[in-house]
């Protein structure tokens, strides 16, 4: 292990990420809400954190070997959302445990959206927005804005990147320079970031709120201004806006790019995750759509109809969003939504969840097995796209999958020892792992309710959902630490 | 630049890591096995793709459409030639270059034309390495000879011992000493560390000296440095492959040449090609049949088998039962610091010597020819200086007046067929070629810049 690089990239990224509080302190100046000091206590924490940390190795030059990267994104995470948690924790007005301030800046920067805080109208504004710029900064990961940003990584940014990207197949690189590549990302995040803000504008939100839900949608976070969520705003405009933003921020960004650089919208159509993702999104709001509709829950059927598709692209995305309390609706609705939001986006995308290609590829096994009981001596590849997967590729989403459900049933063990009740522990725990949001029961609008060691088995959830579990997990294996 | 290597062998590894640690460049290897690739894309901040290097289609993935260089060096020349015939029709890709081993293409003259086999340039790293040791057999005592300006100028690595009458003294004594030459040190290597010298720099023993010299003064300034070597006579070569049989045709007329083969049927063959060599059967590592040929006589031993760890072997055996001189053909970089502190005197290192070539295409700028040197961290090389004296940071400037970059330096000069040693007062002119040693590499590209022509006065 080459501890003084992993430090000396930790303290750099502390001290870069310390700058991300710099904003809402213009906020709180311009709107003048009296709360500019926790930002510049969060600032001068971060910032001299971070400089303590690389002052001491600052000239130790080797690379990145791949364990190292494992550790510096684990580590990070873990440590920034510390350290995001610090202008929670001394902002005045809040009052906030350094528990629920942890909890908050974890699920900003997860992009899971859960919050422990009430009464969001009245808070600060610079607190509002600080919130959802957790959000946009850990929707595309913020290390791959460090590797964007701060060529210096170098190769060792490849580790860094593959360890934090979403998916089965890290490999593939958009460009040759991971440079390049983590920039693109950024540039086709930014570019859906700016067009939902002026979305969302023309839909009818002011100016602050389109900025802090755009940062939110496209990172398919689920922050809101509102403790409303988008139903603050009651306008069949503003939902639409977001179901399209949502749907399209949970497609793999590596389509956008090249949707981006040959000007083609052809090859979404070829890509079967896509078509899978888009066939599932569809297939979920129908059932949502018909069943509102069978139950009569609403009285028009427009409301039916616009309801019942933006819960169910905001809960199957897992971003979280809500318009309504979708856990008091009919039948098998709240059920079915939480299920959806394990399946999530697709890989590469800012979505939480298992991802949908690894689903497909689950699927298309079970169809080999059904295809090897007519034909027992055929040979029949797993195939995506008319290509073969490999078998390695095949057996990790096996892996992935057991260790998922293993974490999920512990999770869910533990929660419901602190005392909570079956519905809302499972879902706190799906809610949390899935990078999600809003659960069923206790947690429908908010975790507050819950335990202080609730809400830390809610955090390592939510780590672990959006580091897809073996980043994590490998640090705590013996493997990981014989030399 | 975009480059796109097809081929991810020793040779195309050795160019990718060489070529992807500018930043300026972005580069894709194409191999056909997954394996190789994901390994290298573990080392090396580039993009690969597998498949074959010729289809087309595998082409386009690799993003054949923009890329400004396609360096084909498969192990097949006729992949490597599809390949860039390819990419001309299909992608009007500006620059390509192939590997060619095969003397039979490389001896067709007609063969590599816009109209029939588009090839900019042709590489063979057998030839490069065969003409590398060449050198150093023709001048003893050399670690390293570089061409320019084809060949009249030469640049000379030496390592100074203590029997160089210029060793203990400071360098501007060096006109004292021989008069009638020209002829300049352009860099020295001390423990590792490089320095450029001025007059007062003094030269010590074990000193890495590289001077540049008219060709005809080599020898002279090699007697400055260390204890002047008779020329070399009797030449064992171990390996009967590619290189060694073309070493062997190069060497016979002037030299003793024996050959070792391993395989019967490839010695009877190489032994109908050659005419004055004596080819034997054996192993190379093999005391008998090396005491037997008299090795305590030899003057090089030359190792250059496909196996390195043979090579590093025999060489060190060969040494050891009295040969004058051991060779030994080494890839990989570990190896060569491994042996070249003990007992064998040079380490051939083949993707040092073809990867020069490579550079120089990759160049922005008007440039010749690159030397890659000390395993890439230094490097020589000749630029064209172009423009006028309005437009151009270099042209119609003395040389003290130019802003090169810090460990840069212009050795020497060549304009139309005269060779001119640079001083600090000499200045540049139009369309001269000059040689540049550069200890920093990574300076390249305010280098670069320096010799770009300015835009606005064109």
């Amino acid at each position: 292990m080459n501890w003084t690089v992993v430090q000396r990239i930790l303290g750099l990224l502390l001290m870069m990420f310390s700058v991300t509080m710099l904003p809402p302190i213009l906020f709180s100046l311009y709107y003048n809400d009296h709360s500019w000091l926790p930002f510049v206590e969060g600032f001068a924490l971060t910032l001299v954190a971070g400089f303590i940390c690389w002052l001491p190795v600052h000239r130790s030059r080797k690379d990145l070997r791949l364990r190292d990267g494992f550790l510096v994104v684990a580590s990070f995470w873990t440590v920034l959302g510390t350290f995001g948690a610090a202008p929670l924790f001394f902002a005045d007005g809040l009052s906030l445990s350094f528990t629920d301030a942890v909890f908050e800046s974890m699920s900003g920067l997860t992009t899971t959206g859960a919050t422990v805080l009430t009464g969001l109208d009245d808070l600060p504004v610079s607190i509002l927005y600080y919130r959802q710029q957790l959000q946009w900064l850990g929707g595309m990961g913020i290390i791959v804005l460090a590797v964007a940003v701060l060529p210096m990584l170098g190769v060792g940014g490849m580790q860094l990147y593959r360890a934090e990207t979403p998916g089965p197949v890290k490999d593939t690189k958009l460009t040759p320079r991971i440079t390049e590549t983590a920039k693109a990302l950024w540039y086709v995040y930014l570019a859906f970031t700016i067009t939902c803000m002026l979305g969302y504008r023309l839909a009818g939100m002011g100016w602050f709120d389109a900025l802090c839900h755009a940062f939110s949608t496209v990172a398919i976070g689920g922050f809101s201004t509102h403790d409303l969520s988008i139903g603050h705003f009651d306008s069949a405009y503003i939902d639409i806006v977001a179901v399209f933003f949502m749907f399209v921020a949970g497609i793999n960004f590596s389509l956008h790019f090249f949707a981006w650089r040959y000007v083609s919208v052809k090859h979404y159509f070829q890509d079967p995750e896509f078509r899978a993702y888009s066939y599932m999104l569809m297939a979920v709001s129908a059932t949502v759509i018909a069943i509102l509709y069978w139950h009569r829950s609403f009285v028009d059927p427009g409301q039916t109809f616009i309801n019942g598709l933006f819960q169910a692209v905001s809960i199957a995305t897992t971003t979280g969003f809500t318009t309504e309390n979708f856990s008091v609706w009919p039948a098998a609705l709240p059920v079915l939504l939480i299920f959806a939001s394990f399946v999530g986006g697709s890989a590469g995308s800012t979505a939480g969840g298992i991802k949908v290609i690894r689903w497909l590829l689950i699927y298309k096994q079970g169809v080999r097995e059904i295809v090897r009981l007519v034909h027992p001596s055929a040979e029949i590849p797993v195939k995506l796209g008319n290509k073969a997967v490999p078998y390695r590729v095949v057996d990790a989403v096996w892996g992935f999958f057991s260790v998922y459900m293993i974490a999920f049933g512990i999770m869910l063990l533990a929660m419901m020892s602190t005392g909570l009740d079956q519905v809302t522990a499972f879902s706190a725990v799906a809610a949390t792992l899935n990078n999600l949001g809003p659960g069923l029961g206790d947690v429908a609008s908010g975790f507050m309710s819950l335990s202080d060691t609730a809400k830390w088995i809610a955090v390592a959830g939510m780590l672990l959902g959006r580091l897809e579990i073996f980043t994590l997990l490998v640090l705590i294996t013996p493997t990981f630490w014989r030399t | 630049m975009k480059i796109l290597i097809l081929g991810a062998g020793q040779v195309g590894s050795s160019a990718a890591y060489h070529l992807s640690r500018e930043e300026a460049n972005e580069v894709t290897v194409v191999d056909k096995r997954p394996d190789v690739l994901r390994e290298l894309q573990d080392r090396l901040d580039i993009r690969t793709v597998v498949g074959n290097g010729a289809y087309p289609e595998v082409l386009e993935r690799a993003g054949a459409s923009d890329a400004d260089i396609v360096v084909a060096l498969t192990d097949s020349d006729e992949t490597n030639m599809v390949a860039c015939q390819v990419a001309y029709t299909q992608f009007r890709t500006p620059t390509k270059i192939a590997r060619i081993r095969s003397a039979e293409y490389m001896n067709a003259n007609k063969l590599f034309t816009q109209d029939a086999i588009p090839i900019d340039v042709r590489i063979s790293p057998e030839q490069l390495v065969c003409t590398y040791v060449e050198q150093l057999i023709l001048y003893p005592g050399s670690s390293q000879v570089l061409d320019f300006a084809d060949g009249r100028v030469r640049l000379v690595g030496v390592k100074a011992d203590r029997d160089g009458l210029l060793v203990g003294q400071r360098i501007a004594t060096l006109k004292d000493h021989i008069p009638n030459t020209e002829g300049r040190i352009a860099a020295i290597y001390r423990q590792g560390k490089a320095m450029l010298p001025n007059g007062d720099t003094v030269i010590q023993e074990d000193d890495e000296v590289f001077f540049v010299a008219d060709r005809k003064d080599i020898r002279v300034f090699m007697s400055e440095m260390r204890r002047l070597e008779d020329p070399v006579r009797r030449v064992v070569i171990a390996g009967g492959g590619n290189i060694g049989v073309r070493l062997a045709l190069a060497l016979e007329q002037t030299n003793q040449v024996k050959i070792i083969e391993r395989d019967h049927l490839r010695a009877r063959d190489i032994s109908e090609q050659l005419n004055k060599a004596i080819v034997l059967v054996g192993d190379a590592a093999d005391e008998e049949l090396l005491l037997e040929e008299n090795i305590d006589n030899v003057d090089v031993f030359c190792a250059i088998t496909n196996s390195e760890e043979a090579n590093i072997l025999s060489s060190m055996l060969s040494k050891r039962l009295g040969a004058h001189k051991a060779m030994a053909l080494i890839n990989r970089a570990s190896y060569v610091d491994l042996v070249e502190s003990g007992s064998i005197d040079i380490a051939i290192s083949p993707q040092q010597v073809t990867i020069g070539s490579l550079l120089a295409h990759v160049r922005r700028g008007d440039v010749v020819k690159v030397h890659s040197l000390r395993r890439g961290a230094a490097e020589a090389m000749e630029a064209i200086a172009h423009g006028t004296e309005d437009n151009s940071k270099v042209v119609g400037r003395a040389i003290e007046d130019i802003d090169l970059p810090k460990g840069t330096a212009i050795i020497a000069i060549v304009r139309g067929d005269q060779v001119i040693i640079a001083h600090h007062d000499t200045v540049i002119e139009a369309d001269d070629h000059m040689i540049l040693f550069m200890t920093d590499r990574r300076k390249i590209e305010s280098l670069e810049s320096l010799f770009q022509v300015g835009v606005s006065f064109v």
